[in-house]
């Protein structure tokens, strides 16, 4: 399909990529940020929108890369996904970073997509998503104002939006270093290989003397938004480890107390309805797949 | 995790190829040639038609109906005409004295209605995707704005969209003659007395979900005139029936009409068609005297490429108590769509002898009927009505086999065609020429560790582990090499089956062989050149094969039904005999002996019991020097031959899935899948091996992933690959793959199809393994694509606890007290 005629800019520096912004916004004129376009040019083709221009930020210097930064690591927005995958400081010290991106579609959209642009695009079938609010990160925005902070709880406003100002460009993301005792796993559930989540579940856990301390469960595709389990977190605190079972589908077997507190996770959620899953099923995937994720994370 | 993470990194596991065989017989039929012609369709660096560029060549884009049935009451097109680098906008009406109707060209019974189904629409649309306008522009992307700019109004009329509602007293219509295309009917045997009385009757509805065929390379069309004559390039698999029936569709004289069928990428059946692009970019071309250019995108093709399947089967089994089948009763609705296209109709008939399968009987009943409803026209799709009837009755054996509490390979041995019976004729009247069932499944279930598999399976379900595990099982044969001409004319197809060769030797001695059958991934070049080193004793790279043009392979039938190499094939090994037969006529002119002293061998003519030869490529120079030739021979060693074979062909196997259930997700993984295949005799193990893998990719695509889903509407929702999923290599095991060689005996070559076996053979392995699995649960059926969501309603359903888990299983298990209830 061929995208409607738009313009097309290529600024040489964040100030400018800042100010075009600025202007563009002041004069009325819709523009767009463009960086991997494995997002933006789908919508484009299909002409479901129809920006006046594009503003690339593809060629910017430095927002590209990995820092690892004492407490935290620090991602720029423009780094791809293949760089992510390969950086050792986000295998070593966020590795539920790691896990989401390995399962983000196919080599080819990985060397092209960007960790920003996932998170700006703020589709809740997106796998960053929820891991970035399962891990609290720091969304830092830049416009010709200047740079401000926000909070992963914060960022992402309905399907497909931000709470990033006109104007403002996302130029790196903090990601917290969550120390020792925890462990990770990203359980995605797909239909084929490279399709989007039906449903995702970002699972943080740390365990104490065989008992789950804390819990951070993030979902993939349960709302408008990614979201939180809260409830399930809570049911979490403080059950041991030792009792996980293989199914639940036997009476009279041992019971795992952990699969009743997963039985919490789809609280609170308002799962979409698609081709592939209507919400009751998705909510009950929900429930599975992060107990499946909280055992995979907390041994 | 880092496995989970290096596997993202890599993105692929490079599976282990098989060795590449060589049987070291110094012949070249047998051996696993690589394919000469992958390096350029693979790079894409060759005559893609969207990769051809004329002088002054203009763009076509089609406006579309959004909705799926209604009249058309205004086309304005004034201010698309107004768009910059627009050269036309033109709607159905300004073709309409022009269009004519796009043909049907097997018309299945007399009282068949055939309606009118103009290129474009003009006063009435009937599927959502259907062309209603077009514009012409300088490139393609101005062509695609002004679509924008151009104004229809419609006056909807109802939607029809479900087959039985749609044969029902006031439901709407979508033609005037009404939804009913015809009934066709067939039978042999004495079926009531089958079913009279009969100890077992096994009575099954089972949906062929409506497929999105998906070739790689989209459908495009360049269409090109000189002011006299029309060139058109388009990717198809028919070349010649599509420049014999644009022809009489536009009234363009045929000699003043060539079609060129340029490398094409993949067809699956959907590039079997006479489509409303290509009559419309020709009218235009002849219209506006400047080249046209069409390709659509991949969402338009999943609207408007024909599709596949969509047919509800009522299939019976009368059997014994020993597991004896009497007779099978199959009543058919089959989805037309709204119109009657290329060979619409025919597609569930190439089905009607199959769903005997490879069983004997002494009955059987078949009734057809074709529907319309307001959706995109069904036409042929890999395997063709085959797969539809191999499912039929794979699953209902295994159902036959659950209710008589039989292992379901057990049920099969009894009915099947022993190797002893062959020629064999069916009770649907067809003699398959040979086969080994036995040998087939032997081999397989030894590939399959099937016992141990069933031990497997037992134990899982002793235990009630949530991952369950079930075993399918697949015995199919098929008909394909389409086909004897006289058969094709009783069933009221509208032209043979023959197929033609030319075979030419050059004066260097190098060889052209001219094949009228229409590759578009297949591998001609390759596998021809090896039949033709052979026959002609010269080199493997000394041979160029040449196709898909009328004006270079003036006559032919092209590409389906797994039929190039049994007929095309075949017709090149009798046009390189007629060769040899002259070339031998000349060496014994030339070494003035009697051509019965003249032995062939490694391409050298020798007389016999001397050293005394020619080689062939010494007669090529001769034959065209033309010098010293024997009185009345003709300066040329060349041949044509036309040849029509005298049967169908059989390719026969046996595939064995085991599916892993998880009834917590209800998703379904195959674990291992085996495929023992029968085509006869190989001509290159490494094409036969793509065929197989590809063929059972896509039947395991119908079981598991693609269904073309229209909403209450008539709109169609699978526009996008997010939505219609096609699986990867991903998705899907390492097939394991083996053949028996029973050699054809209705071909010298002893071959039979491979195209279509692996697609035909798999979806049923699947779905009985998934059925296998939850037997326990109660489940009799999955309705296809078994998609997860699916099967975990099915569970939800049957209250997701296994009813009688150690009963249900007929195996190991017995009557055990597994402790699940
Ligand atoms: C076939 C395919 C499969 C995919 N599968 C998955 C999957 O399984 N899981 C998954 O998570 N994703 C998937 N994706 C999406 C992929 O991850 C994209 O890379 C990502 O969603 C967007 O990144 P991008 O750099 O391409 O952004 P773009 O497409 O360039 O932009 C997307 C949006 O974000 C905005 N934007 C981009 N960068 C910035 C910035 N720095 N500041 C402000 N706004 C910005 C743009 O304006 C636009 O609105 C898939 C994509 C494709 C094509």
């Amino acid at each position: 399909m061929i995208p409607a005629a738009f313009d097309y800019i290529r600024p040489a520096s964040l100030d400018e990529a800042c100010h075009v912004l600025r202007d563009a916004d002041a004069s009325g004129n819709d523009v767009k940020v463009i960086a991997g376009g494995q997002s933006l040019l789908p919508l484009l083709r299909l002409r479901l929108a129809y920006p006046a221009a594009l503003v690339d930020l593809g060629r910017l210097p430095g927002l590209r890369g990995v820092e690892d930064r004492g407490d935290h690591v620090f991602i720029g927005a423009l780094t791809t996904h293949d760089e992510v995958l390969r950086s050792p400081a986000v295998r070593e010290h966020v590795p539920l970073v790691a896990l989401a991106t390995a399962t983000v579609a196919d080599p080819a959209v990985r060397h092209r997509g960007t960790f920003g642009g996932s998170l700006a695009h703020a589709d809740p079938a997106g796998d960053l998503p929820a891991v970035a609010v399962a891990l609290d990160c720091v969304f830092i925005a830049r416009s010709a104002e200047g740079e401000r902070e926000i909070p992963a709880a914060e960022f992402f406003a309905d399907y497909l939006e931000t709470t990033l100002r006109p104007g403002e460009v996302l130029i790196g993301v903090r990601v917290p270093k969550l120390g020792a005792g925890w462990g990770f796993h990203y359980e995605k559930f797909t239909r084929t290989a490279q399709a989007w989540a039906i449903v995702g579940v970002a699972a943080a856990v740390r365990t104490e003397d065989g008992s789950i301390a804390e819990a951070r469960i993030g979902l993939t595709n349960m709302g408008s938004t990614p979201l939180r389990a809260r409830a399930a977190e809570e049911a979490l605190r403080g059950l041991s480890t030792a009792h996980g079972d293989s199914g639940v589908t036997i009476p009279g077997r041992v019971h795992d107390p952990v699969r009743d507190a997963c039985g919490q996770a789809a609280e609170g959620a308002s799962p979409p309805s698609d081709l592939h899953a209507r919400p009751d099923y998705r909510a009950h995937l929900a429930r599975v797949l992060t107990y499946r994720a909280v055992r995979a994370a907390g041994s | 995790m880092t496995e989970q993470l290096d596997a993202g990194l890599i993105g692929e596991k490079i599976a282990e190829s098989g060795q590449l065989s060589d049987p070291g017989d110094g012949l070249e039929v047998g051996r696993a040639r690589r394919r000469k012609e992958d390096a350029r369709l693979i790079t894409g660096r060759t005559t893609w038609t969207d990769n051809i560029q004329l002088p002054g060549m203009l763009y076509v884009a089609f406006l579309r109906s959004p909705i799926a049935h209604a009249r058309i009451t205004r086309v304005d097109t004034s201010a698309a005409r107004g768009r910059p680098g627009v050269v036309a906008v033109l709607s159905g009406r300004d073709f309409a004295g022009e269009q004519g109707s796009l043909p049907c060209a097997w018309t299945v019974t007399e009282d068949i209605v055939v309606p009118d189904h103009p290129p474009m629409a003009a006063d009435e649309v009937r599927y959502v995707g259907e062309a209603v306008a077009c514009v012409v522009a300088t490139d393609r992307y101005k062509a695609a704005d002004a679509l924008e700019a151009i104004e229809v109004d419609y006056e909807p009329l109802e939607a029809v969209l479900d087959m039985t509602e749609a044969l029902t007293e006031g439901s709407p219509k979508v033609h005037e003659a009404g939804n009913r295309a015809f009934t066709w009917k067939f039978s042999g045997g004495d079926v009531d007395a089958a079913f009279r009385d009969a100890p077992v009757v096994i009575e099954r509805t089972y949906v062929q979900q409506r497929l999105i065929p998906s070739a790689m390379e989209p459908r495009a069309v360049v269409a090109t005139t000189d002011g006299a004559a029309f060139t058109i390039y388009s990717a198809t698999q028919i070349p010649h029936v599509l420049r014999v029936m644009l022809a009489l569709t536009t009234g363009i004289p045929e000699h003043l009409l060539r079609v060129v069928a340029p490398d094409v990428g993949g067809g699956f059946g959907s590039k079997l068609q006479v489509t409303a692009e290509e009559v419309l970019c020709l009218l235009l071309t002849r219209r506006l005297g400047k080249p046209v250019k069409w390709t659509e995108s991949r969402s338009e093709g999943n609207l408007t490429v024909h599709h596949g399947r969509d047919q509800i089967q009522r299939i019976s089994v009368a059997a014994e108590r020993d597991g004896r089948i009497r007779g099978v009763r199959v009543d058919l609705l089959a989805d037309m769509g709204a119109y009657l296209m290329l060979v619409t109709p025919g597609i569930p008939l190439l089905g009607a002898f199959m769903y005997n399968g490879i069983y004997k009987m002494d009955a059987y009943d078949f009734t057809c009927t074709g529907v319309f409803t307001t959706k995109m026209p069904t036409d042929a799709y890999r395997g063709a009505g085959r797969p539809e009837a191999t499912f039929a009755i794979e699953r209902a054996v295994d159902e036959l086999a659950h209710e008589l509490g039989m292992d379901p390979l057990e049920v099969r041995r009894r009915n099947w065609i022993t190797h002893r019976e062959f020629p064999y004729t069916t009770v649907a009247g067809l003699t398959y020429d040979s086969g080994n069932y036995e040998a087939a499944t032997d081999r397989a279930m030894a590939l399959f560790g099937y016992d141990k598999l069933r031990a497997e399976q037992a134990d899982r379900r002793d235990r009630g582990d949530p991952v369950q595990l079930g075993i399918g099982v697949s015995t199919y044969t098929e008909m394909c090499g389409l086909a004897p001409s006289r058969v094709l004319g009783s069933l009221s197809y509208g032209a043979g089956g023959w197929e033609h060769a030319t075979v030419r030797l050059l004066p260097t001695g190098k060889v052209e062989v001219v094949t009228g059958s229409s590759p578009h991934g297949q591998g001609h070049e390759t596998a021809w050149s090896q039949i033709a080193a052979d026959a002609l004793g010269v080199p493997f790279e000394d041979v160029s094969v040449l196709h898909g043009d009328t004006a270079i392979a003036p006559k032919g039938m092209d590409t389906y039904g797994s039929r190039s190499l049994v007929v095309g094939g075949v017709a090149v090994l009798h046009a390189c005999e007629k060769v040899k037969d002259k070339a031998r006529r000349l060496a014994a002119h030339m070494l003035e002996a009697s051509a019965d002293d003249i032995e062939f061998s490694s391409g050298a003519f020798t007389v016999r019991g001397t050293s005394q030869g020619k080689t062939i490529q010494e007669l090529a120079l001769a034959a065209f020097a033309a010098h010293d030739l024997p009185d009345g021979f003709e300066p040329r060693l060349d041949a044509d031959v036309t040849f029509d074979p005298e049967n169908f062909s059989f390719p026969h196997g046996t595939h064995l899935c085991a599916a892993e259930v998880d009834t917590e997700t209800g998703m379904v993984r195959i674990r291992s899948y085996v495929a023992v295949d029968d085509v006869g005799t190989v001509v290159n193990p490494l094409i036969v091996e793509g065929q197989v893998h590809g063929g059972i990719a896509q039947g395991v695509a119908q079981a598991l992933f693609e269904e073309a889903v229209y909403d209450t509407d008539g709109n169609l929702l699978t526009t996008t690959m997010a939505d219609y999923l096609i699986p990867s290599a991903a998705d899907l095991p390492d097939f394991i793959t083996d053949r028996t060689e029973t050699p054809a005996t209705s071909n010298p070559l002893g071959v039979k199809g491979v195209g279509e076996a692996g697609t035909i053979a798999s979806t049923p392995a699947v779905v009985n393994a998934i059925v296998d699995a939850l037997r326990p649960y109660g489940v009799d059926d999955v309705p296809m694509p078994c998609t997860p969501e699916r099967v975990w309603r099915i569970l939800a359903d049957s209250g997701a606890a296994p009813a009688r888990p150690a009963a249900a299983g007929w195996g190991g298990a017995g009557e055990s007290e597994g402790g699940l209830r």
